[in-house]
């Protein structure tokens, strides 16, 4: 049957030609998509992203804030959040949450620039709040020496001196700050996400999270000065490093010492 | 049965009659250096490697010296510096203990000496004479005979060591009303650590966090880490509804603005890891926890007593300023603290 079927309309398409359709297909509608949303994003806030960003946000968010951002039993109310808050969350992929527990975790991010955008576009419109940070706070060309002391008194106690991170109480825990984004670091000091508290820019300027940052990609550049760092974590570390190798060699040699030649 | 078996219960008794038998001394044995002239060689030239890594480890120290200078500005110089000096120098001093710590147990005589223990217990004889010379002395020194004599020495060996604990008074400056006060005066400004700057309490929005300390910290000459390790405060602004106030403390705070001391009262760390929606403050050094919303009052850990709140209000400029001193001592407890 196929046989027949082959032979009365002989190769009148190469096997590859289908593939090759779906493939311009794809191309064509794909880009033309692309176009289109490009002319759709043309400014932070302009109403056609706003709008795209409470589409997404009733399609991926609305379920705990509420189909208004005003909060459900899942989530908190979004009012005043601002957009730093927005992409901040969404940004780190902690947002949308999964499960809940004491403390929401960094993973892959969900949604592109564009999208995390509009919902910053959409999350801002709602409310006045703290807003995606210029770049010039970003750049990491203040004071580090500041920053440094700034830190060691605002932020060093959860997230340890150099920025490890640290343990806090039933199973939360400050994250470490190496690889974080400034971006994200100075939009996590204005908003304060989960349990990290606010740091609005009457307590750190806007110079003085500049410098933080400043700081912090300093130390992440720069070799430890002490030689092994061990994670940063400081005594138990350190201790369990001692006690394993060093009274570990000096047992070693004593025994040596003790024992006959042959 | 003897008498030694009599004192213990019959199961043990029974291994009286087959003690441990005492093994002697192990015979000794010929090391391979003293039997063939082969081996002998081979530690030889084992002992020469560890004195020639010697020498290599001190070269080590110097390249390491000259290869990374210290430069002043950058600091990981310093630390490969002392990374290839220390490295080379420990090469070069164990190479040499090793060396010869080697040499002589594979080369050097190996008899094996052994020793009897002598008795402590000095003889009849020597012991006699020792209470000879006592009473000898005695009589001659009329010791016991004079009573008045005696008896004054002993006053004077007893009062001879008062001037000394006289002089521990001078050790330090008397503690005084230290441990029970602090800087903060009724109408001094929250300033912001470190730069001093007072603070308004339109500025502390819910859920900030500002580190404290007493306006004019930074001007004392004198004692200023002292003031400011007492006090230390933290600044919290939470929503007014999740305060679970004391009716008699209701005034201490300001429109949900709670100030507390910042040093923990079991052992004087700092307490400042601030959960904004538990408004838990945990204490990094033995997590002796803290509920902010119910006067610091110790939810977990070794601490007893909650952090002393601080009494603030606001001045006619809207700056924040503190009723009062700490009504409790700040940092960790301590004897007669009540007083």
């Amino acid at each position: 049957m196929e046989k027949q079927l082959k032979s009365a309309k002989p190769m009148r398409r190469r096997p590859w030609a289908a593939g090759l359709v779906v493939f311009l297909g794809l191309i064509l509608s794909g880009g033309g998509y692309a176009a289109a949303t490009n002319v759709v994003v043309s400014e932070f806030g302009s109403p056609e992203q706003v709008e795209e960003g409470r589409k997404l946000f009733l399609a991926n968010c609305a379920s705990c804030h509420g189909t208004n951002g005003e909060g459900a039993i899942g989530g908190p109310s979004l009012i005043g959040v601002g957009a730093a808050s927005v992409d901040f969350q969404v940004g780190t992929g902690r947002m949308p949450g999964q499960g809940s527990g004491p403390q929401l975790y960094k993973k892959p991010v969900q949604f592109t620039e564009e999208q995390i955008s509009a919902m910053a576009a959409y999350v801002a419109s709602l409310a006045p709040g703290p807003a995606i940070p210029d770049e010039e706070y970003l750049r990491g060309d203040g004071d580090p020496s500041h920053g440094g002391e700034l830190f060691r008194i605002n932020c060093a106690m959860c997230h340890n001196a150099v920025g490890a991170g640290g343990a806090l109480t039933e199973g939360k825990f400050a994250p470490g700050l190496a690889g974080v984004t400034p971006k994200h670091t100075y939009e996590a000091m204005v908003t304060g996400p989960q349990n990290m508290p606010v740091f609005n820019d009457a307590n750190l300027t806007p110079e003085d999270k500049k410098d933080i940052i400043t700081y912090l990609m300093y130390i992440e550049e720069n070799d430890s000065v002490g030689g092994f760092e061990l994670g940063s974590i400081g005594p138990v570390a350190e201790g369990l490093f001692t006690w394993i190798f060093g009274l570990g060699f000096i047992i070693a040699i004593t025994v040596w010492l003790g024992a006959k030649s042959n | 049965m003897s008498e030694i078996e009599k004192s213990y219960s019959p199961g043990l008794a029974k291994d009286i009659e087959k003690p441990i038998k005492d093994p002697g001394i192990e015979p000794h044995r010929v090391r391979m250096t003293d039997k063939s002239e082969k081996h002998a060689r081979t530690a030889e030239k084992q002992i020469a490697a560890m004195f020639g890594l010697s020498v290599v480890g001190a070269i080590i120290a110097v390249w390491g010296f000259f290869a990374f200078p210290i430069i002043d500005g950058d600091l990981s110089a310093t630390r490969n510096n002392a990374l290839w000096m220390g490295l080379g120098m420990a090469l070069s001093m164990l190479g040499i203990g090793f060396g010869a710590v080697h040499w002589a147990k594979t080369l050097m005589p190996d008899n094996e000496v052994s020793e009897m223990r002598h008795q402590a217990r000095s003889s009849d004889e020597t012991r006699a004479q020792a209470i000879e010379i006592v009473k000898l002395a005695d009589g001659e020194s009329g010791f016991t005979r004079r009573k008045l004599i005696r008896r004054t020495m002993y006053g004077a060996i007893a009062f001879f060591p008062i001037p000394a604990i006289v002089i521990f008074g001078d050790l330090g400056p008397v503690v005084g009303d230290t441990l029970r006060q602090t800087m903060w005066k009724a109408g001094t400004r929250l300033a912001k650590d470190p730069t001093g700057i007072p603070i308004k309490a339109s500025e502390v929005t819910i859920g900030s966090v500002f580190h404290v300390i007493p306006e004019g910290l930074s001007e004392l000459e004198h004692h200023l880490l002292e003031e400011k390790a007492k006090a230390a405060v933290l600044l919290v602004r939470v929503n007014p509804s999740d305060l679970n106030e004391d009716p008699a403390k209701a005034d201490w705070s300001y429109q949900g603005i709670v100030a507390y001391s910042k040093i923990c009262t079991h052992v004087g760390c700092p307490v400042a890891l601030y959960e904004q929606h538990t408004h838990h403050l945990l204490c990094p050094c033995h997590q002796s926890t803290f509920d902010l919303a119910n006067h610091c009052e110790v939810v977990f850990g070794p601490a007893s007593r909650p952090l002393p709140q601080l009494p603030i209000a606001v001045d006619a400029e809207g700056y924040l300023i503190a009723q009062s001193d700490f009504l409790d001592p700040v940092g960790p407890s301590f004897w007669d603290m009540r007083k």
